[in-house]
């Protein structure tokens, strides 16, 4: 029905009219939405090009070795990604180890298990929580959360695994800061849950009740309603949403900033301090001058191919389910 | 939800450890997804009970009329960063509103099924996601270093480029909820295109673009990264012509909650109060808003 | 609802901003050591005249980018630049101020002033040889004190920082071992602990983390009421920093020993020497672009000669001697031109 009227619109703009003087006004809008349209395109090509630009120097002089090396040393103007990357990777990760899990509880409490009273005060305090800005998540991770993880399971814990195998050395805290890769994963965790969670209710709700209602009908627990029915019916959209929730966890700066650490040497315990590509950037650009500019211009490259394909990942994700 | 009443005639004693097990997991299931739940809940309420605490505690008239002190100075206050960040804001808006608007009434209106506006509609979205730092850097290669200095323009800029994305993905999905008879309306009257968009198409979907224009509000105002390279700080307030750097509550509150003096970190809950209520207050009347359109 | 007091706060804005349109304002960024007191003397300075001096404390190596691209009125640094570097970037360096930098620690059961340490201990604790506070070569030093068994948690600086770089040349003068590994400079490779972002952060973690130890500009250790350590100093003496011992070491400098003043005082001789002492350095274009601003900043520091020493005795800085001074101000008239090549700073 709109294609029609549109194509009604566009035929009847490509005839040359003498008629009316708004005709020029109308040109002279539609090149506007064009041009602004295409400014956005301007846009995001200018972010690549300058990051591009400004990491190329840094690309030649230490090679794709740029992105193993773990050493990133002013003093002598040599520079490895691996650190960086390893932290982001990480804290990403543990992210959505923890927020993935939470999110989905969330969603399925909200479309299949809310009283319908108690179903928008929640759903708007889960939103508000993507409100609150991300150096407020960095101060109550850092002033509030990082000591009582200090006290409360840190040091417990770094005495439990003393000397074990494995656990001996990736969770034990040499230094029970409170801060570090972990903690990092956790705040992350926090943050991203509002997204995952809102976008799985919203899949969840346009599921068709007859689905869930058929399945009850014979005789379904809701726990089975969910694990047979809904999620191999969303499974996909879900790991789309779970992708968009992964691309915020990556570029996200402030809040991981005050409780990674910041330490430029990799470590195997997740109770070290750390630092991701984003906090690396935030805490030298002001001062990095020569071969360090470029190499936390490089950092920014690569932290954009990174959250570029991950959001790609979730398109197409995203693409296929809803063809279905 | 579970309207359906459970069959419970059938079932010899042999399918009675059957539907145990499968009423444990159902019961495990929800005791789960309501713990996880309660755990968001309280989250957030500790957050903000935290802030409530720290941040009335230092709340004082002076705060938001007395400029930032130095280190140890008594009475001082926020009042430049809650002004810069004022200033700020409503220049990424003011700049961010019709480039979004514009770009996503093209998509939605005139470049429906175009490749150019799939492309477009792709960009959009990565920019969305974007880390916020990168286009930081961008407008600090772009405007920091040609103009010379730190300036209020360029951290206007950096909120911009991150506003756009979040009005043209607004603009667009509520221009697309538009009925369709509604622009035939006008075509058949014979208004140009511009005129039905301007004039019907975007009156219908109004509640909606304010909206979006409202979320991107709230989340620019938060906002650190961008302005870190951009706008940086100022201790006192901004100039007229906003170069020098023009202070701003996210960069404030950065520098002075990491510091060891007592003032500073006062006053650095103070501006985070005063930050997340306003953001909190702008989502909750957005969602309002869209309540109210979606209900229509 | 929530906008009238914003509303408000920018109509104070623009009405203060009209108001002060005829007072200049200077942009300055740089080093954290002296920020308390460029920020007090800005503070008063700005009550004397009106006119602001907006100064932003990002690191040393961030001052001195940040002037090398002329994005700021003024860099501020603790390394002082070579002259090589000051030709290569058209720049004039003049010191204002002095201080010492302190190792600042959070010992349980160890009060503030009585830690005693050695530089050679300090830079084994920070190169990770030295890990727990009882060590036996700790308890050497300070027989008296009992030191509990933790783990040693440095605090380094995470940005580039003219404090570090101060910090590291001492540690390199006296540790072999420190000055064939990380070395000295004002970004280094700390083996192990924490990084805070300026001597804010800095002396944050300190004051947080316990058994901690950190070194920050003594301002900042004062102020914060951090217990700060006695060092042994060249002369074998072991003393505690204050105004005096800063200016012992200070007593015996050449500052025309270096292009731009750009001298050293760590590990002076002397037996009241603050080993860990230095001075912080301004830096200004030669042929600035914007003559005017430069000249404000100029009268700004010739302000702070003249009434500020009273202000950085009550910080723990020293201030310089007055034939320093005079030598300071003889530089500037004769490096510092406007577009027409006369000197902007008249006495």
């Amino acid at each position: 029905m709109v294609a029609l009227s549109q194509k009604l619109l566009v035929t009847s703009m490509d005839k040359p009219s003498r008629r009316s003087p708004s005709f020029n006004s109308d040109q002279i809008f539609r090149l506007a939405s064009l041009g602004s349209a295409l400014l956005v395109l301007i846009v995001l090509a200018g972010i690549i090009g300058s990051m591009i630009y400004g990491g190329l120097p840094a690309f030649r002089e230490f090679g794709l070795g740029f992105i193993t090396s773990s050493v990133w040393d002013v003093q002598r103007d040599e520079y490895g990604a691996w650190v960086a990357i390893v932290g982001t990777l990480t804290s990403a990760l543990i992210a959505l180890v923890i927020g993935v899990p939470i999110s989905l509880g969330i969603a399925i409490f909200l479309t299949q298990l809310c009283p319908p009273w108690l179903k928008r005060p929640i759903a708007t305090t889960i939103e508000l929580l993507a409100a609150v800005p991300s150096i407020i998540y960095g101060m109550w991770g850092l002033f509030v959360f990082a000591p009582l993880f200090a006290k409360f399971v840190q040091i417990p814990l770094s005495g439990l695994v003393e000397g074990l195998p494995i656990f001996g050395t990736i969770l034990y805290a040499r230094v029970p800061s409170g801060v570090g890769v972990l903690t990092a994963g956790i705040i992350l965790a926090i943050m991203i849950i509002p997204f995952i969670a809102s976008i799985a209710r919203d899949i969840l709700d346009q599921i068709p009740p007859v689905m869930r209602e058929s399945a009850y009908g014979i005789g379904c627990t809701t726990w089975e309603v969910v694990r047979h029915v809904l999620v191999p019916q969303v499974g996909v959209s879900i790991i789309g949403a779970v992708m968009l929730g992964l691309g915020r966890a990556l570029g996200e700066t402030m809040a991981v900033t005050f409780v990674i650490g910041n330490a430029n040497r990799l470590s195997l315990s997740l109770f070290d301090p750390g630092s991701t590509i984003a906090s690396r950037i935030a805490n030298e650009f002001n001062e990095a001058i020569g071969l360090q500019l470029n190499a936390l211009m490089a950092l920014g490259c690569i932290l954009f191919l990174v959250t570029f394909s991950v959001l790609v990942l979730a398109r197409i994700l995203v693409a296929r389910a809803t063809v279905k | 939800m579970d309207t359906m009443p459970r069959p419970t005639t059938i079932s010899p004693a042999a399918w009675g450890r059957v539907r145990r097990s499968r009423y444990m997991a159902d019961r495990a299931l929800k005791a789960v997804c309501l713990l996880f739940t309660a755990l968001g809940v309280f989250v957030l309420g500790w957050i903000l009970l935290m802030l409530l605490y720290q941040g009335i505690s230092a709340l004082r008239p002076e705060v938001f009329t007395n400029t930032t002190p130095g280190p140890m100075t008594k009475g001082g206050g926020i009042a430049n960063a809650i002004a810069g960040s004022f200033v700020l804001t409503f220049l990424g808006i003011v700049v961010a509103t019709p480039v979004g608007v514009l770009a996503g009434t093209y998509l939605a209106e005139y470049g429906r099924g175009s490749k150019l506006a799939e492309v477009i509609r792709f960009v959009n979205d990565i920019l969305l996601a974007a880390p916020s730092i990168l286009i930081g850097l961008f407008v600090y290669t772009l405007m920091v270093q040609p103009m010379g200095g730190y300036s209020g323009w360029a951290g206007g800029v950096a909120l911009a480029i991150i506003a756009v994305p979040v009005i043209v993905r607004t603009t667009e999905d509520m221009l697309r909820i538009v009925p369709g008879s509604l622009r035939e309306a006008g075509a058949a009257l014979g208004a140009p295109m511009s005129k039905v968009i301007t004039k019907i198409t975007w009156r219908a979907a109004r509640a909606g673009m304010v909206t979006g224009v409202l979320l991107a509000t709230a989340r620019i105002a938060g906002e650190t990264a961008p302005l870190l390279f951009t706008a940086l700080n100022n201790n006192f307030w901004f100039r007229a012509d906003l170069m020098g750097g023009v202070a701003n509550l996210p960069v404030m509150i950065y520098q002075y909650a990491l510091s060891p003096y007592q003032n500073w970190r006062e006053l650095a809950w103070a501006g985070a109060l005063v930050i997340t209520l306003t953001i909190l207050a702008l989502s909750i009347v957005a969602r309002l808003l869209f309540r109210k359109e979606t209900a229509r | 609802m929530k906008f009238l007091p914003y509303a408000a706060a920018a109509g104070l804005a623009v009405a203060s901003c009209s108001l002060a349109v005829s007072a200049a304002e200077i942009t300055g960024a740089g080093a954290t050591f002296p920020f308390p007191i460029y920020a007090r003397w800005a503070e008063v300075y700005n009550k004397e005249t009106t006119n602001r001096l907006n100064y932003q404390s990002i690191g040393s190596s961030g001052g001195i980018r940040q002037i090398r691209a002329k994005t700021v009125d003024f860099g501020a640094t603790d390394a002082p630049l070579k002259g090589a570097e000051l030709e290569k970037d058209g720049l004039v360096q003049f010191p204002v101020v002095m201080g010492g930098v302190v190792p600042v620690y959070n010992v349980q059961g160890v009060p503030a002033g009585q830690m005693k340490l050695t530089g050679e201990v300090l830079a084994d604790i920070f190169n990770g040889k030295i890990s727990k506070w009882n060590d036996a070569k700790i308890a050497q030093l300070n027989q008296g004190v009992t030191l509990p068994d933790a783990t040693i948690t440095p605090v380094y600086r995470s940005d580039g920082s003219g404090t570090t770089s101060v910090f590291t040349t001492y540690l390199s003068q006296v540790s072999e071992a420190w000055k064939s590994g990380p070395g000295a400079g004002s970004s280094v490779q700390w083996p192990v602990g924490q990084g805070g972002k300026g001597n804010e952060g800095v002396a944050a973690l300190v004051l947080q983390v316990p058994n901690s130890i950190g070194y920050v500009e003594y301002a900042y250790a004062k102020q914060n009421n951090i217990p700060f350590a006695q060092l042994q100093n060249k002369n074998g003496k072991f003393v505690a920093p204050d105004a005096k011992t800063f200016q012992a070491a200070a007593a015996g400098a050449d500052w025309k020993s270096a292009p731009g003043f750009g001298i050293s005082l760590t590990n002076q001789p002397g037996d009241e020497a603050w080993p860990i002492t230095a001075p912080t350095f301004i830096l200004v274009p030669k042929a600035p672009e914007k003559p005017e601003q430069v000249a404000e900043a100029l009268k700004f520091f010739d302000w702070a000669f003249k009434s500020g020493d009273q202000m950085a005795a009550e910080l723990d800085y020293v201030a310089l001697p007055p034939q320093v001074e005079d030598m300071v101000r003889a530089s500037w008239q004769a490096d510092i031109k406007d577009k027409s090549g006369q000197p902007l700073f008249k006495k």
